[in-house]
């Protein structure tokens, strides 16, 4: 078997789905939940909370900084040109372009990273469901063990109203 | 096409992407050719050169200069309006964001395109971007030019990747609905998209992340095309007032936009369901505080330059208030002002019909506002003997029509090939509450509330 799953509506259902599958002795990491849509009030959409997002993007931001710094700097001293009163390297304008580049190094990071955390572009896997758009929610397993198989199927039949299906 | 009986609100805003009438043909037809019009009256000036233009000494910013500040407030719309909206967290958002997000980036390719219009030697715009040349002379980066040249960039870059990445769930529900070349197309547009609890939740950090970062970008671009104009010693240029009142009056002509737009599309592709009375209704007082806010400035620059009694200034001043130009000067104040004032103060008006009129009305005052900031101020410089006067031509004028129905084609094209309002986020809206969180009276009576008047 290649993957077990269960469709279901209610998300109340689902959250049963995934605390049955744990108590089945399924590892956290093994529980795929996809929707077409997050459910913020749902512990089970806050499994994979933790991210180094919003750290990455500040580190994006501190080197566009950088290269804005050196950009300016260094082609003012490359021509250095005199300008209606102004320093050679003057730090005012430089300052418009500096935060500019800051600015556009943490969007870039955030995207980056958002791409490759969230696996971006990817294959569609084996364990997935054209229905999940259509606003039904998938609670499966990918490879699950023989041995465990039958404790999940149940555990997902008891969790609420859903069809259970396999991928062979 | 597959449809589910459950999901009726993916039915509809999907549906226009499948079903195509032949007023959408016929309109999409009509403005392809104006657009082409001005495609040739562009490639007229590129033959006879910049001459064809109404622009000469001593006025050489005329339409064009005029065109590219107006657009790129238009701007302001989406990018801006969307990320302040999603920071807090207004649930009426959620139809308008898309709607929103879209106009920023067709208005600001627009925008973009003019400084390169203006050029008249189209070819050389690289000269705008840092680059070491063949004898090593880098862009001076204390000319605002190059700032502009980094500023819509990172706006343009921002706000592009702001409007794809909550598209990328809507391409995998269309993707899972289609077939044919239509499956593979949005299949390669949704990147393996599942919509795993992993990927939503990085979507929405990230949204978080961009649209804190997006915010000051988008004050920083209007106020640096402001700079443009207030690092000249040129009368009436030369204020530090500029920067706020490019930004404000960016932002209200962005909203007015964002109304007409909306207006329109809920027309068209009948979203009567989900664009609501009440959403023209909040946009419309966001509208009135706008131009409440943008007469402050005028009012504040006004009198400051009144009052200076500047010689060179008071030139401008005067042919602004009863001179060449007070025509113009007191339309653009009934139509940022009075019109709006007046309707979107009184309740009974604030409809959609009425925030229409108001938003009309403010496109066209701000348009003739930020002609009004260039041309009269180059036509009155500190000597007489420079004085000279504007008057545009045809070339000019056909470019410029046709930017408006570039943008009305690149909107229409949009929403024939994307679902113009998020889907997900309207299914966000729509979750029901979870049974495991007890709701209080109070919580109940304020969701009661909110399910009257969504």
């Amino acid at each position: 078997m290649k993957a077990l799953y269960a469709l279901y509506t209610d998300p109340d259902a689902v959250q049963r789905a995934v605390d049955g599958l744990r108590s089945a002795g399924v590892a956290e990491r093994e529980i795929v939940v996809m929707s077409s849509e997050p459910f913020e009030e749902y512990e089970f959409s806050h499994r994979d909370s933790a991210t180094w997002l919003h750290w990455i993007a500040g580190l994006g931001g501190v080197l566009g900084l950088t290269a804005g710094y050196w950009l300016t700097r260094t082609t003012q001293m490359l021509w250095p040109l005199k300008t209606s009163g102004m320093p050679i390297v003057s730090p005012w304008p430089n300052l418009i372009v500096i935060f500019e580049m800051t600015m556009l190094g943490a969007i870039l990071a955030t995207v980056v990273t958002l791409l490759i955390t969230a696996k971006l572009p990817s294959r569609l896997p084996h364990l997935y469901d054209p229905e999940v758009t259509n606003g039904y929610i998938l609670v499966g397993v990918q490879q699950p063990s023989a041995d465990l198989a039958p404790r999940m199927m149940a555990a997902l039949e008891s969790a609420g109203q859903g069809r259970v299906k396999s991928v062979e | 096409m597959s449809r589910t009986r459950n999901n009726p609100m993916a039915d509809d805003l999907v549906r226009p992407l499948f079903n195509t009438s032949v007023w959408f043909y016929g309109a999409a037809l009509l403005l392809a050719t104006i657009v082409g019009c001005g495609a040739a009256a562009w490639a007229y000036q590129l033959w006879f050169g910049i001459g064809v233009a109404g622009i000469n000494w001593p006025v050489f910013w005329g339409f064009f200069l005029t065109n590219f500040v107006f657009w790129i407030g238009i701007s302001h719309a989406g990018t801006l309006i969307s990320a302040i909206l999603r920071l807090v967290n207004a649930r009426w958002r959620r139809p308008v964001t898309r709607c929103a997000e879209v106009i920023t980036v067709f208005a600001l390719m627009i925008g973009a395109m003019f400084p390169i219009i203006h050029l008249g030697r189209p070819w050389l715009f690289f000269w705008l971007a840092p680059y070491p040349s063949a004898r090593e002379i880098w862009p001076n980066f204390r000319s605002p030019l190059v700032w502009d040249f980094f500023a819509i960039n990172t706006y343009l870059t921002g706000s592009v990747l702001f409007l794809l990445l909550p598209m990328i769930p809507d391409f995998a529900l269309v993707r899972d609905r289609s077939t044919g070349w239509r499956k593979r197309v949005y299949g390669m547009l949704a990147l393996g998209w599942q919509g795993t609890t992993k990927q939503w939740h990085r979507l929405e950090s990230g949204m978080q992340i961009m649209a804190i970062a997006i915010i000051p970008v988008a004050v920083s671009v209007h106020t640096i095309v402001s700079f443009d104009f207030s690092m000249a010693t040129v009368p009436m240029w030369h204020s530090t007032i500029f920067g706020p009142y490019f930004v404000a009056g960016a932002i209200f002509s962005g909203i007015a936009a964002l109304i007409i737009a909306m207006a329109v599309l809920r027309r068209a592709l009948h979203l009567e369901a989900y664009l609501h009375p009440v959403h023209f209704e909040n946009l419309g007082k966001l509208l009135l505080l706008m131009s409440l806010l943008w007469s402050y400035f005028v009012f504040a620059e006004r009198i400051t330059v009144w009052y200076g009694n500047e010689p060179s200034e008071m030139a401008v001043f005067w042919a602004t208030q009863r001179g060449r130009y007070a025509p113009l000067y007191w339309t653009m104040v009934v139509c940022n002002f009075a019109i709006p004032f007046v309707i979107l103060s009184l309740k009974q008006l604030r409809t959609i019909p009425g925030t229409v009129v108001a938003s009309l009305a403010v496109v066209v005052g701000m348009w003739l506002e930020r002609f009004l900031i260039i041309i009269p101020s180059l036509a009155h410089k500190q000597l007489p003997y420079s004085w000279g006067s504007y008057s545009p031509r045809p070339t000019e004028i056909i470019i410029m029509i046709a930017t408006f129905a570039a943008m009305a084609l690149f909107y229409m094209l949009f929403s024939k090939f994307v679902p113009i309002i998020s889907i997900w986020e309207m299914k966000v809206g729509n979750q029901p509450h979870p049974a495991h969180l007890v709701e209080t009276e109070d919580e109940g009576e304020a969701a009661g509330l909110w399910r009257a008047r969504p």
